[in-house]
């Protein structure tokens, strides 16, 4: 049986600052996406719009992953 | 006799192996861990709306990054969410498909260096037809790419004008000059047949 240890606040803090650093540049990418892809369906060219919301689709996934990561952490520690 | 299991998780045995510091399991006493509910039971046993307004600055501030990396994975659900209204408006415009051709005006109406405005390709869409020399007719769409306010054609200036925020597209090719705008206006397809000028289509364009 394997023995967890909740982390301390410290450790905790870390782990929220570091997962924040990843959600930040993945929603700024997106952001960047959206606005190449809205100026793209503008301008008429539609050949970027689905690869464009698959990569953005994949960035919420790993944003969510990392959220759910959070919530395991908190319940883990109650 | 046994073999020695030398991980430190077996059960019984955490701790003992001489690979962990003897602590590791004990409760870890934070000394900043001052936050007293007012019924006195431990912080993880009260209820959310408690442990989320702690009064200590480590927990505080956990909870603050916590909460602002939600906010951000929601921010970033609103993005997909947007990538994916996207994708729908394309479908919407190509099931419009071709735009039909339409009379805008007879040739004897427009003098060299005039203008018109005309509706097109909907009824909403408000563009603008000029006359530059005698056999050459240009028409965009009147909607600045900027935020859509009206562009007004300046032939003396070789332009056509945003007045919302000193925008500027050329006058020959819709393509921007100055200002805010960084797509050109949408052109509109022409076509002369006899005395009459027809749009026969709309063509975007982003460079």
């Amino acid at each position: 049986m394997a023995v967890t240890r909740p982390f301390t606040r410290e450790q905790r803090a870390t782990i929220v600052y570091g997962m924040l650093v990843f959600v930040l540049i993945l929603a700024l990418l997106q952001l960047w996406l959206l606005t190449a892809t809205m100026n793209a369906y503008l301008g008429g060219d539609d050949t970027v719009i689905w690869p464009a919301a698959g990569a953005s689709l994949l960035c919420l996934t790993l944003n969510v992953g990392l959220w759910r990561y959070l919530l395991r952490m908190e319940r883990a520690r109650t | 006799m046994s073999r020695v299991d030398a991980r430190v998780d077996t059960p019984g045995r955490e701790g003992l192996t001489g690979t962990a510091p003897a602590n590791l399991y004990t409760p870890v006493v934070d000394t900043e861990d001052i936050t007293v509910a007012p019924d006195g039971r431990p912080m993880d046993e009260q209820p959310r709306w408690r442990r989320d307004f702690p009064i200590d600055v480590p927990e505080d501030l956990y909870v603050a990054r916590r909460d602002f990396m939600k906010f951000m994975v929601l921010t970033s659900l609103a993005f997909t969410a947007g990538q994916f209204w996207i994708v729908a408006q394309n479908w919407l415009r190509r099931r419009r498909g071709v735009p039909e051709l339409k009379r805008i005006a007879g040739i004897a109406d427009l003098p060299v260096g005039g203008a018109l405005t005309f509706v097109y390709p909907q009824d909403t869409d408000r563009c603008v037809l000029i006359r530059l020399e005698a056999d050459v007719l240009v028409a965009y769409s009147q909607q600045c790419t900027h935020l859509s306010c009206a562009v007004i054609p300046q032939a003396e200036r070789n332009r056509l004008y945003c007045p919302c925020h000193e925008g500027a597209f050329d006058l020959r090719s819709g393509r921007p000059i100055a200002g805010p705008p960084n797509r050109p206006l949408t052109r509109v397809v022409l076509d002369v047949r006899g005395q009459d000028i027809y749009a026969t289509g709309i063509e975007l364009r982003t460079v």
